[in-house]
């Protein structure tokens, strides 16, 4: 068996990755595009923390993938605070139903 | 400079009048409600009173120091670490900034003291002592800051205050428009200083040595030596960006607009202003710089020349003005104009002695006419004044020994520094005679209009409460009526002398501006220059008279031994440059004969000052009087060209842009009439054709715009995937 | 080898709950197989010696935005009708693009030259990572803490119920 190396960790994060853009692409509940980001967002951040280790940098990385997870944190804070304002005021969740702004 | 003594007090200088700001600025409204006006007093006096005992145990502990070991240092926290950029917030002392600090917390502390008695009428006074505290506090910032940056927290700081404090009679629009002018002013001079200080640091670190600490700059300067900037040399270039933002903070041409208008101010905050804040700003800043300014001969050029027309044009000023406090702004400007022409020509210590026994005997004029403002209820007019002797004595005489001190009457304070300056300018290798002479002409003009200014205040009689004519001097009276006139002033009560909380503070003043003077007693009078001396180790380059560096390593016991040697050697000089002595002479025979021309015209009245105004057709009397139309010159130019600026651009909008909008559309209509039916059907089939394009487009296009986020992504994987592949193709 | 078994078990954990959130019919299992990929990446972060990373991944995600995620959730639906809801759609289109994204980057993967410095045992990350906050990362750390607070103060005006309606 070969070591863990860099590539392992990217095509995790890959597939990570490719799971959440699915979700994102084919949910049509505001809540699961937002559990769809958050995937995206965590791949983002196994990268950062795998470049980290193996670029033989510092802590760079790894603060970046700190700087990911407030931003995750304050999204979702924001997100799900939008959908509940959605739920209000459509009774629904579901963002074909909320084509307000079609042109 | 060798390693600094870390200490941990001296933040509190600085943190203690900073936090009598925050509590009376917070709390002070409540505080003066619940506890009243002494609770207020006490917490802003408190701070200022006990960061001058640390002061002074700062002084000691430099005292107790090898001369090129007195530095100490207190670095509170790191601050702005990027780069190669390294700041601390922190704090430093040496000879130079000790002294800065001394005569910030005592003479502001007993200008805070004075306050509590000026200000018994005030309803708000929690808001003027948490803007002077906050004005001190900053000041010691601009003092202590080891750094240009620090340093420049403080120098914004003092300009905001004086902001505040000038225009805290917000109330009449006069003083609120003062405050303004003096901010706006003060924002010009500090463009300069942040220009200096980027181009310093920029410099500097072309050769990867950037800093802005001034200890390190002192050891680095050397690196820009051969480095020009816009083709004139770096060092050239940015010394006379910081002397721009010094003649903002200190007065000088073409900034000294403001400090005259500062007067709007309460009269503790011109003291505070003028005596020991803000406008020493400036040349402490040159002082301080002193190793950078010694490499740009040619801004000391500039430097001299500008504050020897500065002393001479603000002293010729002073000598038409009416307003008590007036005066003593211009006289503040002019003295002022002696320190720069003590940085011109690289007498930093003298400078900053005269600063110092400045802060003395102007501080101490100025809670003078406070103390007369104060008892005669506001009146500002020196007409309506005179035969203040009597009433206010203790007033009086401090206010005459300061005037002596001003005039550079031996051996008040005045004199020892203001001669040292007029020697330097003539014996300096960067000094003239002309720098000299129009120096000397200066100082005759401040001692007849200080002389001026005492004869028509204390001396003749009483004339509050009269109609006074609006003539030159209204003397009108005979000295035998000078008793009938006192039941009937306009006031209904007699001027009457100030309360001890007023006086107390004038008699300390007034003693600093006789005894400060024997510090630095020139050796040509067989003194030691123990000011010098004490300042040599950080402005070596500019104690050329310096005597005895032996003398510099005396304790605080050889200092008050030495002293008592000065005061002694005065009577009894020993030879020393015999031209020192012509010198010395003529321009104290200069200022006695600026006080004898005052007692002609004001008190002997032989001379009506009439005939003096009328001289040259009045000219020279009006040009004065006007203040050489300054203020008008820059309304004229500088806020009249911008207005005309912006006139020439609406005249250029409203006959080239409308009339060439205009002309086309006349051109449009005659064709269109001459071609009516063409238009009909060719143009407006056009513009109808045009139209339909653009809507036929817009319900094509507004098929994108779903509102559905789902195709939105769509979009964007599929440019994302679109890119990838171009990249990796 | 128990070491790369390990790594393969929690890997295997992550792609498996990351397929499950997308494949999932039902919000709330998508929500516990997010839970799942998301301790899975934590793993991976300990894999990776990056300890405080990983603690910061379970508490703040985990621990709050998955929270968070379940209340929205149950104020959002009846339970009873989370078939319905979670409905996805375009799958095809979807699963065809998202292949072909994938393509891309493992070639991107594969044929990039990395430049991989092996490192040795780095110390305890917590330590660095408190020090490069307060340091060169300062301004930045002091942007996040502004950004929160702005997020905070949007959330609560966002859910306001009268500024609804």
């Amino acid at each position: 068996m070969i070591e863990i190396g860099l590539h392992h960790y990217l095509v995790v994060s890959l597939i990570v990755f490719l799971a959440g853009l699915f979700t994102v692409l084919t949910r049509r509940n505001a809540i699961g595009i937002l559990m769809g980001v958050e995937l995206i967002l965590n791949s983002a951040n196994i990268n950062y923390v795998a470049f980290s280790r193996f670029g033989g940098g510092g802590y760079d990385g790894q603060i970046f993938s700190i700087f990911v997870i407030m931003l995750a944190a304050a999204e979702a804070a924001i997100g799900l605070a939008i959908v509940l304002g959605i739920y209000r005021k459509f009774e629904t969740i579901d963002v074909e139903a909320t084509d307000t702004l079609r042109g | 400079m060798s390693h600094p003594i870390e200490v941990g007090y001296l933040r509190w200088i600085v943190l203690l009048p900073l936090l009598g700001a925050i509590i009376n600025g917070l709390f002070g409204a409540h505080i003066q409600k619940r506890l009243g006006r002494g609770a207020i007093a006490a917490i802003a006096c408190t701070p200022v009173a006990i960061a001058f005992l640390i002061s002074v145990s700062a002084f000691f502990q430099l005292l107790g120091l090898e001369p090129n070991q007195r530095f100490l240092l207190d670095d509170m926290s790191k601050w702005i670490h990027v780069g190669d950029l390294k700041l601390n917030l922190a704090f430093w002392v040496d000879p130079l900034s000790c002294t800065l600090i001394l005569v910030v917390t005592g003479i502001g502390g007993l200008i805070h003291l004075y306050s509590v008695g000026y200000l018994d009428d005030e309803p708000s006074i929690w808001r003027y002592f948490a803007y002077l505290n906050l004005f001190t506090a900053a000041m010691l910032t601009l003092v202590l800051g080891d750094s240009l940056l620090v340093m420049f927290v403080g120098w914004e700081g003092v300009g905001l205050c004086s902001y505040a404090l000038i225009g805290f009679w917000y109330k009449d629009l006069n003083n609120a428009t003062a405050g303004s002018k003096a901010f706006i002013v003060n924002r010009i001079g500090d463009f300069g200083f942040v220009l200096g200080m980027f181009a310093l640091y920029w410099c500097l670190d072309e050769s990867g040595q950037g800093t802005l600490i001034f200890r390190e700059l002192a050891e680095r300067v050397h690196l820009i030596s051969d480095q020009k900037v816009f083709g004139i040399a770096a060092a050239t270039f940015i010394t006379l960006a910081f002397f721009v933002g010094a003649t903002g903070k200190s007065a000088q041409i073409p900034l000294y607009v403001w400090l005259p208008d500062a007067m709007a101010g309460p009269t503790p905050v011109s003291a505070l202003i003028h005596a020991a804040t803000m406008v020493t700003a400036g040349v402490y800043m040159i002082a301080r710089m002193s190793f950078l300014f010694d490499m740009a001969p040619d801004t000391l050029a500039v430097i001299a020349t500008i504050g020897t027309a500065t002393a001479f044009l603000a002293a010729t000023i002073g000598v038409a003005q009416w307003d008590i406090k007036k005066v003593l702004a211009y006289s503040t400007v002019s003295q002022l104009g002696f320190m720069f022409i003590a940085m011109g020509v690289g007498a930093y210590s003298a400078g900053i002695f005269h600063l110092f026994t400045h802060a003395f005997f102007k501080a101490c004029l100025f809670l003078g006419s406070g103390s007369i403002i104060h008892a005669l209820h506001h009146e500002q007019d020196m007409r309506n004044m005179g035969g203040l002797k009597k009433y206010m004595p203790i007033t009086f005489l401090t206010f005459f020994v300061s005037t002596l001190a001003i005039a550079g009457i031996p051996p008040f304070a005045g004199f020892f520094s203001k001669d040292e300056i007029l020697w330097k300018a003539w014996s300096s290798p960067h000094g003239s005679g002309w720098i000299w002479l129009f120096g000397s002409m200066a100082a005759g003009f401040t001692a007849f209009y200080m002389f001026r200014q005492v004869f028509l205040t204390f001396f003749g009689e009483y004339r509050g409460g009269q109609a006074h004519g609006h003539g030159h001097a209204d003397h009108g009276h005979a000295a035998d009526h000078a008793h009938a006139v006192h039941g009937g002033h306009g006031h209904g009560q007699e001027p009457h002398e100030s309360s001890k909380v007023i006086t107390g503070p004038l008699v300390l003043l007034a003693l600093g501006a006789i005894l400060t003077g024997f510090l630095n007693v020139p050796g040509a009078l067989g003194g030691h220059h123990i000011f010098d001396n004490w300042l040599a180790p950080v402005l070596q380059a500019g104690s050329h008279g310096a005597a005895s560096p032996a003398h510099g390593a005396a304790g605080a016991h050889g200092v008050a031994s030495e002293l008592a040697a000065d005061v002694e050697h005065v009577a009894h000089s020993v030879a020393h440059d015999p031209f020192e002595y012509i010198l010395m002479s003529v321009s104290v025979g200069i200022a006695l004969f600026g006080i004898f021309l005052a007692w002609l015209v004001y008190e002997k009245k032989a001379i009506s000052p009439e005939r003096f105004s009328e001289v040259l057709g009045g000219v020279p009397y009006n040009l004065v009087y006007n203040k050489y139309y300054v203020d008008e010159v820059y309304q004229a130019t500088l806020i009249r060209g911008t207005l005309a600026l912006s006139r020439i651009l609406s005249a250029f909008d409203r006959w080239i842009i409308d009339g060439a909008v205009n002309g086309a559309a006349a051109v449009v209509r005659v064709v269109a009439r001459v071609e009516g039916a063409f238009d009909t059907y060719v143009v407006d089939g056009a513009v109808n054709l045009v139209g339909a394009v653009s809507l036929w487009a817009g319900n094509r296009m507004r098929a994108i715009q779903t509102g559905h986020i789902y195709s939105y992504l769509y979009a964007i994987v599929i440019g994302v995937a679109v890119v990838l592949f171009v990249r990796l193709i | 080898m128990i070491y790369a078994a390990l790594f393969y078990l929690i890997a295997g954990l992550t792609v498996f709950c990351a397929l499950g959130v997308a494949l999932s019919r039902n919000v709330v299992y998508s929500a516990f197989f997010l839970m799942g990929a998301l301790l899975g990446a934590a793993g991976l972060y300990g894999f990776l010696l990056a300890d405080f990373v990983a603690v910061v991944q379970i508490l703040v995600y985990v621990g709050g935005i998955l929270v968070l995620t379940l209340f929205a959730i149950m104020l959002t639906h009846q339970i009873a009708e989370v078939e319905v809801s979670n409905r996805s759609v375009g799958r095809l289109p979807a699963a065809i693009l998202v292949i072909v994204t994938g393509v891309g980057m493992g070639l991107a993967i594969f044929r990039a030259p990395w430049h991989t410095a092996p490192s040795g045992e780095p110390p305890p990350t917590t330590y660095g990572i408190g020090e490069a906050f307060l340091g060169p990362y300062l301004l930045p750390f002091e942007l996040a803490s502004v950004v929160l607070l702005t997020a905070l103060i949007g959330a609560i005006v966002l859910s306001r119920r009268e500024l609804r309606d």
